[in-house]
This record gives C-alpha cells, structure tokens and sequence, in this order.
C-alpha cells in the first residue's frame, strides 16, 4: 500500500504511484499536454514543469479544456 | 489597417479594434449549446464572426477525448475569446481567466461574475474587483455587465478593453430593452461597447446596432434557432445593415404625416 497515494483530479479521488509527475499522470490518463491546462494546488503548472512537479498524498489536480459557451 | 468598406463608396467606417487589436466583423458568437458540432462549425462560418467564445471547464475523465472545442474549431482561422461565464466570485473569475490565458491564444477575457443565478445578471462589485486585478495582471478585459452607466463607466475607469452591456438577460432572446441607456453608455464611453447577450432574432441585431454601438455578441440566438446557419446569415447581415444605418444617419421621427410626393400639379 505504501508506493500508492490518494490525490483528487478534476474533483475525483484517484490512486496514483507516490511520486509521480504531472506529466506522468496526463500520459496515464491519455491527455496531451498541449491540449489541457494543469493547475496543482491552485497554481498553475506550465506545460515544460510538467515533468518537475511531484504528487504528494492529497494533492489537488485541475485538468481544464476549452469547451462550447457564450 | 484601413477603415472598414461599407457596402456604399460613401461611407467610411472606422475599424473595429479592442485593445489595440482590429478584427473585420462587428459580430461575434458563442460556440455554446449548438446541437452538434458541425452545425457550429457552418453557423460560425456563416455568421462572418472573427471572435468567437469558450468557455474553460474540466476535461471530462470518463469519457472521449472529443468534448474540447478545438477538436471542432481551427483556432488560427478564429479569434478565442474565452469567458468565465459560470464564476459567482471575483476570485473564481481571476482564476478561470488564467487557466485560459495559459492556454495560450491571447490575453483577452470576456469577464463574467454572476450575482444571480436566475437572472445571470451581473454582480457589479465583483466585476469590477476582478477587472481591477486582471489588468493589473496585463489581460485585455470585455467586461459583461448590465446597462447601467455608472458601472460601465466605473469598468472603463478600472481597464477594460470594451464594455459589454446586456440587450436583455442571457439566453432570454427579449431583444433591446432599454436603447436609451445602452446608447447613453456609447455616448459617454471611450472604449468600444458590444452589446452582449439578449438578442433573439435579426430585427433584433439589427436594432440594436443602430444605436452606434462598436458590435454583438450573440450566441442562444444562433444555437436555438430552428436553423442556426440561415439564423447566423441572417444576423451577419442584420449587423451589417444596423451599421450601416448608423452611419448613415436616420431621419428624425415626426409625429405627424409629411407628403413625399409634391402637392403641386395636382389636378383640378
């Protein structure tokens, strides 16, 4: 159980590799980088840090888009 | 850039610019609530809109990869002009706007912050708040608001790039309500004032451009039309003919008859 942490993403819980990156997780979740914002803990991460940010137990990932709106 | 052709020789139109920035139609369109993509696709085309709008929400996890607008819209042939329409609070709009300048087209944000979840009419206080803190922070603001002048002129005094009144409340389709105050805001305003949300139907665009406004933003108009792409024609030309009028100048209203034809040489 030890190599698993919780985070939540996009308001969901997840189970993730401790230790993974930002980069790892969008790859995990067969996102683009190019074609998502990631913010971590309220701050954004911008697409060449990616690789750099860690997850740590509770963290909080936003993944966002730009959908149809007025 | 040259002044913008009208279809008369005679009339110079000024160029349409918002934030040092000039586009070639006074229309602009949401991309929002169309029944499929690629009616969206042929009514934004349709329409003649350089700017269209989206809108930042969380990429959906359990399903296809295809909810993202720029799997449908080609982002060098179109201006994104992203909003954050759905923010109650200053900070939530603040943190929407940044999401979606990270994405990396521009720094214009069509800024909403709702005080009312019935009405959608705008929480003034919060507005201005957050225009104050995303100008500092360098972003080109298009401002939703109501047609109250104070508050339009409170945002311009805060940095926004345009002023956006509302024709009547979002999605209603009501038309102009109030001309009188939407046109005293153009009047004593300095940065341009699109008309934003409200508009049902051509007459209605076309109206509300006679009032000398800079231009439309429409987008329930188009995608709850029966036909969205005849309806996205039709307001391309309503536009068109709105402004033009303007500049043409309307003859005063009279209250009473005046003969067009001569009274002269009339038989005995």
């Amino acid at each position: 159980m030890n190599d698993t942490i919780d985070i939540t993403v996009n308001g969901q819980r997840r189970a993730v590799s401790r230790g993974v990156t930002l980069l790892e997780l969008l790859g995990s979740l067969e996102l683009d980088p190019r074609a998502v914002v990631v913010e971590h803990n309220r701050t954004i991460v911008r697409r060449p840090a990616l690789g750099d940010v860690r997850m740590a137990p509770g963290d909080a990932v936003e993944l966002v888009h730009f959908v149809g709106g007025g | 850039m040259n002044p913008m052709a009208t279809a008369v020789d005679t009339l110079r139109d000024t160029p349409f610019t918002i934030g040092g920035r000039t586009f070639h139609s006074r229309l602009m369109v949401g991309t929002g609530k169309y029944r499929d993509n690629d009616t969206m696709v042929r009514a934004i085309e349709a329409s003649g809109a350089e700017i269209v709008t989206v809108a930042v929400r969380r990429v959906d996890l359990d399903r296809t990869r295809a909810t993202g607008i720029l799997y449908h819209l080609d982002p060098k042939h179109h201006f994104l002009l992203a909003n954050t329409a759905g923010c109650a609070t200053a900070e939530d709009a603040v943190r929407y706007a940044r999401l979606a300048r990270e994405a990396g087209f521009n720094e214009f944000v069509k800024l909403e912050v709702i005080g009312d979840q019935e009405t959608l009419l705008p929480d003034v206080q919060g507005l201005l708040q957050a225009t104050k803190i995303l100008v500092q922070d360098g972003f080109r603001v298009l401002a939703y608001t109501n047609e109250d002048l104070v508050t339009a002129l409170r945002l311009e005094d805060a940095g926004c790039a345009a002023v956006m009144p509302l024709a009547s409340p979002i999605g209603s389709g009501l038309g102009l309500l109030n001309p009188y105050s939407v046109r005293t805001i153009k009047r004593r305003l300095h940065v341009p004032v699109v008309v934003d949300a409200g508009v049902g139907t051509a007459s209605d665009a076309c109206v509300t451009m006679e009032q000398g406004v800079d231009g439309i933003l429409m987008n329930t108009a188009l995608a709850a039309a029966h036909d969205p792409v005849a309806m996205a024609h039709a307001m391309r030309l309503a536009v068109e003919a709105g402004r033009t009028a303007y500049l043409a100048g309307r003859m005063p209203r009279r209250e009473v008859a005046v003969p067009s034809s001569p009274l002269e040489g009339m038989l005995d």
